[in-house]
């Protein structure tokens, strides 16, 4: 009996030490209690490019236009902004009441310092590559920055529409201290910040785009996701960003929780290496895009929390499936194609993915597996640690690789490294195409939205029907939330610039 | 010479293997700094850019020269400055290790205190259902891995009770015991439950062996008392294999415990050295793992002069 007693009291114990923290963790907070698993990898605006580190800095730094949940350019720091009838210039004006965190005012000054420091090779800024084509920037007067192009470049405008091109103090940039203190324009400013656990923000209460109704964030890095939907469940949590669609299809299901979730312009592919053994015919690779059903792998990998996609995952660009080459799975044609191509009793090769990221990695290229073991192509799985991942891919070092690439508004801006002569990431694609080229070179140039649709509709259609990658679908960005939090808006990029609207109604 | 001197004599020459071993392996791994910062985008660097970043990030100069300069500094103490925190590498562990050596001692104590007294019950009550009992928990203890423990236990919390401790970020035990504790409680029974099914299964056996040996017998018939027998003379004897299982395992915990800090979100050292390593942060790897490493033989001498402490027949004579 008293050994009963003994344990129970223990039990209660337990229970009240961890229910008086879990309470008072409650009362003390103001601040919107945010949590993720992966964490920024740095402060510097111009460096940083892995999204986990964007979403961060996003927060506190302003580009000078931003993409709003449909995607459409909005003003971010530039108030207006008009492209001379060539699209070779492009005049900005700031914002009037744009101020950084310490009051001084953003200036044209300021603007030309931040591009000269992305275009500075010494800096590394890997954003650089989007700004090759700015021959000088001129500062007429307070308000005004004008940009003077090598030739017409209308995706121009989609680029500076990210935190890579954030405007940044250009006393700052003579400190030296970019990267290491924080002084942005955005509607956060900067508390503190422990790699790889917390973070605080606190509201910008000058800020230029509006009131900000919260008081600040503090941010939690919760590396496991079940442990986030667990906390959220506590209500430890008041908003969280999900990448898992296993956890975030949990979230619907638990009371006092709602989901928030858009389609991203990111995409989930099937990247062929054109220059490997078989891959190096066009039947081949053509009888792999017949073969796979993407649907398919859409439900069982992703539990069809997505959409299938052809290369141009923006509405605005987007050709219609039917029109795709081998949109729907057709076996007979694929075998038929193989044999053509001298491959009818098929070959084996590899195929890499990188563990845990995307979370469903692993998944895809197993659904995969099995869908080519039906024409005869034998793969063998290799998962690899992102970075060695990353190491290989940039290598073009496989012969076939599951791929979560980032999508752009803008089909030029998003495909120019790929399908150009002269892109950057030309190696890792390893296919030289003229008609892409050309096709590429005219989207840059020609200002008419209704021209530019058609051109990259042929692009897209030429793409697929070569077949030097396999597209499959886009997924969501997901964000787990208490009832009490209004007003988050999710958007194509996973962006979480919208937790400067969010309210807390409780 | 005494036994502990020559042990400590050792130590600079494992730290030097040590030092070797994960300087070398830590660069053998494909991908660098530059492409744990940049991912796929890092194919965007013109030459000149990626030399700048090199340059910024200490892998422009040949590896021995690397390593010598890290090596030198080594020795002075200076176990240079983390990539991905901006500070001296030293700050970050004694940032970090306080918590892993708070929760190494918890789930030790939980361990022992459940292990011990478990073990010597089902010893003396061999074959009985009550033994059969304690057996087929230890055996789920100790085949269940410890993140399945963990996330029942979260899961139950959550779910069934909607308190969980505050995750994420950690309270010091200097600055609120209470709030500390109920942080590290649950991970520390996560641990503790799954060695103490070990120690159960160690001290179960080691006892019912002593309880076969001739002073045991002798003991019993000269009329002392089956429990005084078990505690005055069979239990010490008993512990030896325990505290060498014990050391072993506490030197493993001194190292961090990756899964367990992941799933309650916990800053400790094994979450920063995994950190370090997905980013490669090779100063706070190599600094990380011969602080661990130094600790493993601290903690391995330590268990080795309890011994001589426990059983009077062991002695470290030199000869």
């Amino acid at each position: 009996m008293s050994k009963m007693i003994t344990k129970s009291l223990g039990t209660v114990g337990l229970a009240v030490i961890l229910s008086t923290t879990a309470l008072s963790g409650v009362s003390m907070a103001e601040n919107l209690k945010v949590a993720w698993s992966q964490d920024a990898t740095g402060l510097d605006p111009h460096k940083q490019t892995a999204f986990s580190s964007i979403r961060f800095l996003e927060l506190m730094y302003e580009p000078l236009v931003r993409l709003d949940k449909d995607a459409e350019i909005v003003p971010a720091l530039a108030g207006s902004w008009q492209f001379n009838d060539e699209a070779t210039v492009l005049t900005m004006k700031l914002d009037e009441g744009a101020k950084f965190h310490d009051g001084s005012a953003v200036t044209p000054a300021d603007v030309k310092a931040s591009f000269e420091r992305i275009l500075d090779e010494e800096v590394g800024s890997a954003a650089r590559a989007n700004f090759t084509a700015i021959t000088s920037i001129d500062t007429p007067d307070d308000m005004t920055v004008v940009f003077n192009l090598d030739g017409p470049n209308v995706p121009f405008l989609t680029a500076l529409a990210s935190v890579n091109a954030a405007i940044v103090q250009a006393s700052a940039i003579e400190a030296g201290t970019i990267g290491t203190e924080v002084v942005g324009s955005g509607p956060f400013k900067y508390e503190s910040w422990t790699p790889n656990s917390s973070a605080t923000l606190v509201a910008n209460e000058d800020w230029h785009g509006g009131e900000v109704a919260i008081d600040g964030l503090d941010i939690s890095v919760l590396p496991d996701e079940t442990s986030i939907l667990a906390a959220l469940r506590s209500k430890q949590v008041d908003f969280a960003l999900i990448n898992d669609p296993f956890v975030a299809t949990l979230i619907p299901q638990a009371s006092g929780l709602k989901l928030a979730k858009a389609p991203v312009l990111s995409y989930h592919v099937l990247q062929l290496n054109p220059s490997r053994g078989p891959l190096t015919e066009q039947k081949v690779r053509q009888a792999i895009s017949c073969a796979v059903d993407r649907q398919d792998v859409l439900d069982t990998a992703l539990l069809g929390e997505g959409a299938v996609t052809g290369p141009l995952t923006m509405a605005a660009y987007a050709t219609p499936q039917d029109q795709l080459f081998c949109y729907q799975q057709d076996l007979e044609k694929a075998r038929q194609l193989m044999a053509e191509a001298g491959f009818a009793d098929g070959f084996d090769m590899n195929i890499m993915a990188a563990t845990g990221e995307p979370p469903t990695a692993a998944s895809e290229a197993q659904v995969l597996q099995s869908q080519l073991s039906e024409i005869g192509i034998n793969l063998t799985i290799e998962m690899k640690e992102l970075n060695v991942y990353v190491d290989h891919w940039l290598k073009a070092d496989f012969d076939m690789a599951v791929a979560l690439n980032g999508g752009k508004p803008d089909p030029y801006t998003m495909y120019n490294r790929y399908w150009t002569k002269d892109g950057n990431l030309q190696k890792v694609a390893n296919y030289i195409d003229d008609d892409l080229d050309s096709l590429m070179a005219q989207g840059r140039e020609e200002a008419d939205p209704a021209k530019r649709k058609e051109i990259f509709q042929s692009f897209e259609k030429h793409l697929a029907e070569v077949s030097p990658w396999v597209w499959l679908y886009t997924g969501y960005s997901y964000a787990g939330t208490q009832d009490y939090v209004d007003g988050f808006e999710p958007t194509p990029t996973g962006s979480l610039f919208g937790l400067a609207n969010v309210s807390v109604n409780k | 010479m005494s036994y502990p001197i020559k042990r400590l004599l050792v130590f600079p020459l494992v730290m030097l293997g040590v030092s070797v071993f994960v300087f070398i392996s830590i660069r053998l791994v494909p991908g660098d700094a530059i492409t744990a910062m940049l991912g796929t985008e890092s194919g965007l660097l013109t030459p000149t850019q990626r030399d700048a970043l090199r340059a910024y990030f200490g892998l422009d100069q040949n590896w021995f020269i690397q390593f010598w300069r890290w090596f030198a500094g080594v020795l002075q103490g200076d176990f240079g400055i983390s990539t991905t925190y901006g500070k001296p590498v030293m700050t970050i562990i004694w940032q970090h290790f306080p918590l892993t050596l708070e929760l190494a001692i918890l789930s030790m104590l939980i361990a022992l205190s459940i292990g011990i007294p478990a073990g010597i019950y089902a010893a003396t009550h061999k074959d009985r259902p009550s033994d059969l009992i304690v057996r087929i928990v230890a055996m789920f203890g100790q085949s269940t891995p410890s993140f399945v423990v963990g996330l029942l236990l979260i899961y139950l919390l959550s779910v069934g009770f909607g308190v969980l401790p505050e995750m994420g970020t950690f309270v010091p035990i200097t600055e609120d015991p209470l709030a500390n504790l109920a942080q590290m409680i649950l991970p520390a029974i996560t641990l503790g439950t799954a060695f103490a099914a070990a120690v159960i299964r160690m001290s179960r056996s080691t006892m019912l062996d002593i309880l076969q040996e001739d002073y045991v017998r002798t003991a019993r018939s000269k009329g002392m008392s089956r429990r005084r027998v078990i505690w005055r003379h069979a239990l010490p004897n008993a512990l030896i294999p325990v505290i060498t299982l014990s050391g072993v395992e506490f030197g493993y915990l001194l190292g961090g415990a990756v899964l367990v800090e992941q799933i309650f979100a916990l800053p400790g050292l094994g979450r920063t050295v995994l950190d370090a390593i997905l980013q490669r942060d090779y100063a706070l790897v190599q600094g990380s793992v011969l602080f661990i490493a130094f600790n493993f033989m601290v903690v391995n001498l330590l268990v080795d002069l309890a011994y001589a402490a426990l059983d009077p027949r062991i002695r470290f004579e030199t000869k």
